[in-house]
């Protein structure tokens, strides 16, 4: 079960402000995740909290493949991001890697910075604790859910090539 | 019932005889490129892949070290060696420094993406391919190293959105505003997870360069893949690039599409982007004054020899206004080679402007010309986000090679047609 404070986001949150171009080429997520968000608001790694949870407006990381984006959310301690949409890229990258995200319409409209919130990642069912209110996250397609059952693309490869679990 | 070319590109390669829009399919891939950035975390995946100890073919796969090359300091550098190394052990393509370029300008001139290939990228603007008529589309890491391993990729086939661009160009409209154009309208999110098929008597008189330039921004309107028919000029330019064969896919006339835009050439001016979105375009004659300080001709959008051309035509004989720096990033070694044979440099230099070895540089903030607080730049790349080319507070503002230039010599940003 993820429980966790809410840090709210708008729409079409780019890969370049979760983490700049300038960093690529830092290769440890642990270094990375000190800049998360640093062009939206330097102070934000230190006060982030980790097992918080980011809830957005849709297009949620729009822009760049980096793989990055979704490995230093997950370093800084993000337990799961929620919105009504994900940028492709940033959709199967989170799924490869194991970010949880949860898919809900007009979620961002439901939660307010800083209110707790409770994620069942079994069910998908997301409640707001301030407000008592639930809400269903879409479910994964099934291939999706064989991906993340092996634990991740990686892992379901090495199934495929015959090979034991990482 | 009919199929797109998207649909049968994924149909053939996955083995299908027929596919449809939100199935998953496993697909063969035909080349599988990465950047250094993306290469230095797929390497590292693909070594915890169990049973993977060399890859499926490794003349399928590419890497190009484009972003901060050459080395902008010693941590590029060190990325730069593993991911030189692990090329070199795998005996994968590989395009070092000095025989390089940017990667999408680079791919499609050697050669290596074709029509009817299923080309997948580390990179966002894996998408360009579609200016040739493949199905590329960009990924992440992961994604790239178990397609290293396995040759394989899973995908969720796009729907379709057809675009159509009724009428004739206007002057000074070149395929960068007829694509700002189409991301003002639908949004940077209105093409989400879908495939663009751009159509109509327009995209026929498009140059190959400008076709690539286009389906480079597909992404940029969130989608999957951009696709372009292949048509004579397509054939001319592959069989320039290369004697390899490939497979031309046309959608079915009965093809099912989600959804048929139509834009009016009459409609269309030189667009720009304003900050801090590529949806944030307004036509040239409704910029107002906006002053600049930079401004960037090049990378994987324009940075072909067709945008120096145009650039060059503008400054020719002239000098760029005295409070901007202009920075010309030429898109591979071979354009660099061509712009020279033309003069093109010579005209760069006399005009004041800086050119530049390619690379990525100022594009992904990198190097080679990031800005410091509140400066602005035009500049000729894809995406205009929050401190993509340097200081928080300083703005992108994206056009085409010929309004970059214009801007160069007005010292503001100015439609070419009031150059005289
Ligand atoms: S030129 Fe810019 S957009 Fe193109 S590949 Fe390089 S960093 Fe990416």
């Amino acid at each position: 079960m993820i429980e966790g404070s809410v840090w709210k986001f708008g729409r079409d949150i780019d890969t370049d402000v979760i983490i700049a171009g300038r960093y690529c080429n830092i290769p440890d997520p642990k270094e990375l995740a000190k800049h998360v968000f640093e062009d939206l608001d330097p102070t934000f790694a230190s006060r982030f909290v980790p097992g918080d949870v980011i809830v957005a407006d849709s297009n949620f990381g729009c822009g760049s493949s980096r793989e990055v984006a979704p490995l230093c959310l997950k370093a800084a301690g993000v337990a799961a991001v929620a919105a009504p949409s994900f940028a492709r890229i940033f959709y199967r990258n989170s799924i490869n890697i194991g970010l949880p995200i949860f898919e809900i319409p007009d979620i961002a409209k439901f939660f307010e910075q800083g209110q707790k919130v409770r994620i069942d990642p079994a069910t998908g069912l997301v409640t707001n604790l301030s407000t008592s209110q639930s809400f269903t996250a879409a479910p994964f397609p099934e291939f999706m859910e064989k991906i993340m059952a092996a634990g991740g693309l990686v892992n379901y490869a090495s199934e495929r090539l015959g090979g034991s679990k990482a | 019932m009919g199929m797109t070319m998207t649909e049968k590109i994924l149909a053939a390669h996955a083995g299908l005889s027929e596919v449809r829009p939100g199935q998953i399919i496993n697909a063969k891939v035909d080349l599988v490129l990465a950047n250094e950035l993306s290469a230095i975390v797929a390497i590292e995946e693909f070594g915890k892949i169990r049973g993977a100890d060399k890859v499926f073919d490794p003349g399928k796969i590419v890497i190009v070290p484009d972003h901060f090359t050459p080395n902008k300091d010693i941590q590029s550098a060190k990325v730069a060696k593993a991911v030189r190394e692990f090329a070199r052990k795998h005996e994968t393509l590989y395009y070092e420094v000095g025989r390089m370029g940017i990667e999408h300008v680079l791919l499609p001139e050697q050669g290596l993406v074709r029509p009817g290939m299923l080309v997948i990228g580390g990179d966002s603007h894996t998408c360009t391919y579609g200016g040739v008529g493949a199905f590329a589309t960009g990924v992440g890491s992961t994604d790239v190293a178990v397609a290293w391993a396995l040759g394989e990729v899973w995908l969720k086939v796009p729907p379709t959105i057809r675009i159509e661009f009724r009428g004739k160009k206007q002057p000074w409209v070149s395929g960068k505003d007829m694509i700002l154009y189409a991301i003002g309208k639908l949004g940077v999110d209105g093409g989400i997870y879908s495939a663009l098929e751009f159509t109509g008597e327009a995209i026929s008189e498009l140059t190959v360069a400008e076709r690539l330039t286009m389906a480079n921004m597909a992404i940029e309107a969130g989608a999957k893949n951009g696709i372009f028919a292949v048509d004579a000029k397509t054939e001319e330019y592959v069989k320039n690039a290369t004697d390899k064969p490939y497979t031309v896919y046309a959608s079915d006339p009965d093809a099912q599409y989600a959804q048929t835009i139509v834009f009016d050439m009459a409609e269309i001016e030189p667009q720009v982007a304003f900050p801090h979105l590529p949806s944030n375009t307004k036509p040239i004659s409704q910029v107002g004054e906006v002053e600049i300080d930079q401004v960037v001709i090049g990378s994987c959008t324009n940075g072909r020899i067709e945008d120096l051309r145009v650039a060059a035509s503008l400054l020719k004989g002239k000098k760029i206004h005295p409070k901007v720096r202009c920075i010309v990033i030429p898109g591979t070694q071979k354009v660099y080679m061509q712009a020279m044979k033309e003069g093109l440099l010579e005209t760069f230099v006399e005009a004041d402007c800086v050119v530049s070895t390619p690379t990525c540089g100022p594009c992904v903030g990198g190097h080679m010309g990031i800005m410091a607080e509140n400066e602005r730049c035009v500049s000729t790349t894809n995406r205009n986000f929050i401190g993509r080319m340097g200081h928080v507070t300083s703005e992108i503002y994206l056009a085409s090679p010929a309004v970059a230039a214009a801007t160069a010599l007005a010292g503001k940003v100015m439609d070419p047609g009031e150059i005289k």
